[in-house]
């Protein structure tokens, strides 16, 4: 029986009709933070942003980022009209021009000549219906999102470890019961400040924080053991780590017996890693790798925790299942108080991996290859399970072929800003601008907006309602706390409007309760079910957990799942795999002509391609203009001073920003923040070979003198 | 293809599965004259130690070979090559056709021509280490004779077991290859701490029951005697195939010996004029010649290896890369010494380029030295720096912690929010008096929640700067 709708939203009076957003503004909501994947509790009335003391992950804090979230609402670069062709366009004209467009490149190139590119912004029930949208309405195989730059790797390695890709399978608040942490590739004192709060526990109690980063980030000098890895051998790193952890006598062999498989091949393989060796490979110090070891073997709780620094490497997958061995080895998963979890980055990144806008899956984390999978989300979409799609193209991959023989002719955008993020962003820009048709849903005009031949006005956090779920697997609600400007549509209005003109309209309602309680039908019985949450739940509740089926075994409502591992793991036998993996090189090391090795990341005022923050006047005083930072000794040896414009190249292009001299940096490498267009010119679209993770984190570059002599110039590919 | 690797230590077993990696079509023959799957023999004296069992050394599982295809024949040497056949000939009578056939036959031990040295143990194998510490478990004095590497970290090992040890050298100072003397000085007191007593310049003469006899002074007493005399390459079988011998069997960049059919890697391998005793070098080598062998990279090449020991010793730190010999005439030395911290590290500087370091003691500056030396990189002008990483300051640009007295009023004090001393000043002067009417103010402390000792200090101290009480 569907629950009473009483409090939140009203159904819609006709799914036929493309309504704006449904739900009543309620003054003073209490919703959650627009930006990253902790969704920081917060009320939001008349224009002020005020923290939830009632939510856990931030119980009461907010960094810069979220106190000044509101005024995205009030803007002046807000979009507010439909553009068509850079020009106002009333919302048919802009839907029925993209229909139109749609139809006519489909019937001449076929139907995957149409592809989406979907983002970890939106909410789960926007993410859900554009995944049914690619599959039903325009039944093309081509949709992936940017999560593919985000979460892939963590999501690959934890999937054949745990079989169950739950960022963190455990409340945020177990964190600061842990005694020992150790943190690899993450900065959460920049990108999700509140997050500090609960290391900060940990510490007040006498346990120990290791952070592994090539900086010494504002994270990093918060740890009382700091492993400055040199870019791109995390993975050497963590096989170390192994090595000593066994050789030490840490390896818990009790529960390796009872709750795992595959330890005896990843104790052999790590033998080829004594510390030594690694620290040849990595810089780190063995003393430091042995004290790390005895921080992690000696606690009696622990956790391991991973970041894009560890992941978003063409060897993501592997660095990360290395720390999982490494976590697996000294017997965490599956303890409470203990355990391995990645920190995902984008706000719903979580649920926006979990429903279908993947290449290759369906909702609920289903995969698009599996029959029984296929027939369950068809029956529940009213379709024939032989219509649907096979898998499509990684993210890199689908952007790489826009505009080629073969390739997809029209894009739509939702969420995503690829001309910043996207690697090798300068070849992707051309992809885009090689395209018959680009259609961008957004807030404000990003770069890829800019771009398009259709751009659509689409709501705001505050401005919508919809479930998003933060980083620990916990869904959330976010209400509607703002009446969206006049010509502004919500995600699943748009959606509902093209499906209309394309004779699809009865299958994509626009009112977010409706969407979701379809949702909960897709996901039943799948890795992530979200079948026995509701809208009332989750408010009573402050979030529920999944996997939260129908009910329990008895009949019972079930309660959400904080700590799915406690009694088995989600593989088939119940037992978490470790998996022997190799070190390799970064697929672009340092030589001669680019010497440095470039890595990127994010400072704290600003969150991803920077289309929302870079818009906040006070977070564009704290930050206002990319960078490369780079260590004293370097800037000495090129003559370069604090603050002077200077040229960052690399294979795939180049840029011209401000040098900061720090020296949180090593020597031999730069790093630049990829919040403006720039950084991205640069980066490797290596892949990794499971996830389709692009090698954000490790390139070859150089950096000169803005005077420096044209003879040395390389080859961009811009 | 067929592919014969005669020899399965390090280098053998590294280049088989470096083959299997690349080609599942290579057909593998690998003869190993121990019987035991292949260990990892750089962590051996940790077995001697008892920090690592027989189980945790080993390179391959026991069904590694049956998963991977590859045909094991362990405990039969190989007794000859028949080159014009392209087959080997084991020491049971079986004959094994190639069409690829590497050597990988290491090194064994030196044995010293003197009396009564069968009483003594050679160090090399895992079986040797299992006959030490079953000696050790009864013995009540151990001697090691040979002060190079594998014999320092034997007795370190022999030592951590509760024996007291002598460790006899014929040089004037232990490791000696590697150290100049004034570290093998400090490395001789950093071991004399641990239990190990060193005699330099002496040779053993007789190895009698219960003592060792030496060529200066008294004899030492011992019931357990180690032999860590150095190694010399396997070589025989090359040189009766004819192949160029000279130390070891002479390879060219491709690591091939004078027959295009046959390579040679590892410890037995002579590379222009080299031959090398680390591991590290055994390995580029066997990864070069599967990229040539499989055809993945029939361009690789290998252009010799920078050498880096790195002593596995309990609480010796120990690192030594290079040239470390050169003299103030011959190049650029930066060198610190503190014998009773048993530190000492030295640096050896070629046009601003690291040619060679030791670094006795623990530092956090190994890790990057040793990728400068790697590297070839340029150093900075600060070669103190190099030394003593800490001396730079801390290397976030933390302010936090800073009193607030020395802080400018532009240092972030919150960096969550983007709030300065300055602002927090302007907070006080328009009557906040605490921390949650600054953050009221501010939203400082509101975030990550780090800065709220910071805020308060400031506060406090702006309040006794104006006698207002708290």
């Amino acid at each position: 029986m569907k629950p009473p709708l009483r409090t939140i939203g009203t159904m819609p009076t006709s799914p036929f009709l493309p309504a704006p957003v449904m739900s009543p503004v309620a003054e003073g909501s209490a919703t959650h933070c627009p930006y990253c994947a902790l969704q920081c509790g917060m009320h939001v009335a008349g224009g002020a942003v005020t923290p939830r003391e009632d939510v856990p992950a931030n119980a009461g804090g907010l960094c810069q980022k979220g106190w000044t979230a509101a005024e995205l609402l009030t803007s002046p670069e807000r979009l507010t009209t439909p553009l068509l062709r850079g020009r106002p366009a009333t919302w048919d004209e802009a839907l029925d021009f993209t229909a139109a467009r749609i139809r006519a490149v489909q019937e001449e190139h076929g139907r995957d000549a149409v592809a989406v590119f979907g983002g970890g912004g939106l909410t789960n029930e926007a993410a859900y219906q554009l995944g049914k949208f690619a599959r039903v309405a325009l039944r093309t195989s081509r949709i992936d999102y940017n999560g593919r730059f985000c979460m892939s790797s963590a999501a690959a390695a934890a999937g054949r470890a745990f079989g169950m890709d739950r960022g963190l399978p455990f409340p945020i608040t177990d964190i600061g019961r842990a005694d020992a942490v150790l943190l690899a590739g993450g900065n959460v004192a920049e990108t999700m400040p509140p997050f500090v709060r609960h290391l900060t526990r940990i510490r007040d109690r006498g346990g120990r924080l290791v952070v592994v980063d090539p900086r010494v980030t504002p994270t990093a000098a918060l740890a009382d053991l700091h492993l400055q890895v040199t870019p791109g051998a995390d993975l050497a790193l963590a096989l170390g780590l192994l090595h000593l952890a066994v050789a030490e006598g840490h390896a818990d062999l009790g529960y390796l017996a009872a709750r795992t498989t595959g330890f005896e091949a990843v104790r052999d393989s790590v033998a080829a890693w004594w510390p030594e060796r690694v620290e040849r490979v990595t810089g780190v110090p063995a003393a430091r790798m042995r004290e790390a070891v005895r921080i992690l073997g000696g606690a009696e709780r622990a956790m391991i925790l991973t970041g894009r620094g560890a992941e978003q490497h063409a060897k993501g997958t592997d660095t990360v299942t290395a720390f999982v061995n490494l976590a697996l080895t000294l017997g965490l998963p599956g303890r409470e108080g203990s355990g391995y979890g990645c920190l995902t980055g984008q706000g719903n990144g979580q649920g926006g991996r979990e429903h279908g806008q993947k290449a290759d899956q369906l909702p609920g984390c289903r995969r698009i290859d599996d029959p029984a999978a296929r027939a369950h989300v068809a029956s529940v979409w009213g379709v024939d399970p032989g219509d649907l799609p096979g898998p499509g193209r990684s993210a890199y991959e689908l952007l790489d072929a826009l505009g080629t023989p073969g390739g997809p002719k029209a894009l739509l955008v939702f969420g995503s800003n690829p001309v910043v993020s996207a690697p090798r962003a300068g070849h992707v820009a051309g992809r885009l601008g090689a395209l018959d048709l680009l259609v961008v849903a957004d807030v404000v005009l990003s770069e890829t907006a800019a771009m398009a031949d259709v751009v659509l006005s689409v709501t705001q956090w505050a401005e919508e309602a919809g479930t998003m779920t933060n980083l620990e697997g916990r869904v959330l609600l976010r209400r509607r706390a703002a009446d969206p400007p006049p010509g502004v549509r919500g995600d699943l209005a748009v959606l509902h409007g093209i499906a209309a003109r394309l004779g699809h309209g009865h299958r994509f309602p626009a009112d977010p309760r409706t969407v979701f309680d379809e949702l909960r039908r897709a996901s039943e019985g799948g890795i992530a079910d979200y079948s026995g949450i509701t809208y009332e739940r989750i408010a009573a509740e402050t979030g529920v957990f999944w996997p939260c089926p129908r009910s329990t075994e008895d009949g019972g409502p079930h309660p959400g799942t904080p700590r799915p591992f406690l009694d088995r793991f989600a593989t088939p036998d119940g037992r978490a795999r470790l998996v022997p993996v190799e070190h390799r090189p970064a697929a672009e090391e340092p030589d001669e002509e680019f010497p440095l090795h470039l890595t990127s990341g994010r400072t704290l005022a600003h969150y991803q391609s920077g289309a929302q923050t870079r818009r906040v006047p006070a977070l564009n005083a704290a930050s206002p203009a990319p960078y490369v930072e780079l260590h004293p000794e370097l800037a000495e040896r090129l003559g370069v001073e604090d603050g002077e414009t200077v040229r960052v190249r690399g294979r795939r292009g180049a840029v011209e920003c401000a040098a900061r001299v720090s020296r949180a940096i090593r020597p031999d490498t730069l790093f630049m923040p990829f919040h403006w267009e720039g950084v991205n010119r640069l980066t490797n679209p290596a892949l990794d070979p499971v996830s389709r993770m692009p090698e954000f984190k490790v390139c070859a570059a150089m950096v000169e003198r803005l005077d420096a002599p044209a003879g040395a110039r390389g080859k961009g590919d811009r | 293809m067929r592919l014969v690797v005669v020899g399965n230590g390090m280098a053998g077993a590294r280049l088989v599965s470096e083959v299997r990696a690349r080609s599942a079509d290579v057909r593998i023959t690998v003869y190993g004259a121990e019987a035991a799957r292949p260990y990892n023999r750089v962590l051996l004296s940790n077995v001697v130690a008892g920090t690592a069992g027989r189980e945790q050394v080993r390179l391959v599982g026991p069904r590694w070979y049956a998963e991977h295809d590859v045909t094991a024949r362990l405990g039969v040497a190989v007794t000859a090559i028949d080159r014009d056949a392209r087959a080997v000939v084991a020491a049971d009578g079986t004959r094994e056709p190639y069409d690829v056939l590497v050597l990988a036959t290491g090194s064994e031990p030196v044995v010293p021509p003197i009396p009564g040295v069968e009483r003594a143990s050679p160090f090399r194998t895992l079986d040797d280490c299992d006959r030490i510490r079953e000696a050790a478990a009864t013995a009540r004095r151990a001697v090691v004779i040979g002060g190079g590497l594998l014999g320092v970290e034997a007795a370190r090992g022999l030592a951590g077991l509760g024996l007291p040890v002598t460790l006899l050298h014929f040089a004037g100072h232990l490791m000696e290859r590697q150290l100049d003397a004034e570290a093998g000085l400090v490395l001789g007191e950093t071991l004399a701490a641990l239990g190990v007593a060193t005699r330099t310049g002496v040779n053993a003469t007789r190895i009698v029951d219960g003592r060792v006899e030496l060529s200066e002074g008294g004899p030492v007493e011992a019931d357990l005697v180690v032999l860590a005399c150095g190694v010399r390459p396997v070589v025989g079988l090359a040189r009766d195939a004819g192949l160029g011998v000279e130390r070891g069997v002479l390879v060219d960049d491709e690591l091939r010996t004078g027959d295009r059919a046959v390579f040679a890697i590892g410890e037995c391998a002579q590379h222009a004029g080299t031959v090398y005793g680390l591991v590290a070098p055994a390995w580029e080598q066997a990864s070069v010649v599967a990229d040539i062998v499989t055809g993945a990279d029939k361009e690789a090449r290998y252009r010799g290896s920078r050498l880096v020991t790195r002593l596995k010793a309990s609480r010796v730190e120990l690192a030594a890369m290079g040239e470390t010999h050169l003299t103030e005439d011959e190049a650029e030395i930066v060198r610190f010494s503190h014998r009773r911290d048993g530190t000492y590290r030295k640096l050896v500087i070629r046009d601003g380029r690291l040619v060679g370091a030791i670094l006795l003691g623990e530092t956090a500056a190994v890790g990057t030295l040793t990728q400068l030396f790697d590297r070839g990189a340029p150093l900075p002008a600060d070669r103190a720096g190099l030394l003593f990483p800490g001396l730079a300051g801390p290397g976030a640009d933390g302010a936090a912690a800073d009193s607030p007295v020395r802080m400018p009023d532009s240092a972030r004090v919150c960096r969550c929010n983007d709030v300065t001393k300055g602002r927090i000043r302007a907070c006080w002067e328009s009557g906040a008096r605490d921390v949650a009417a600054v953050a009221a103010a501010t939203r400082a402390t509101t975030g990550c929640g780090g800065c709220r000792d910071a805020v308060d200090g400031i506060i406090g101290w702006l309040c006794e700067q104006e006698g207002v009480s708290v």
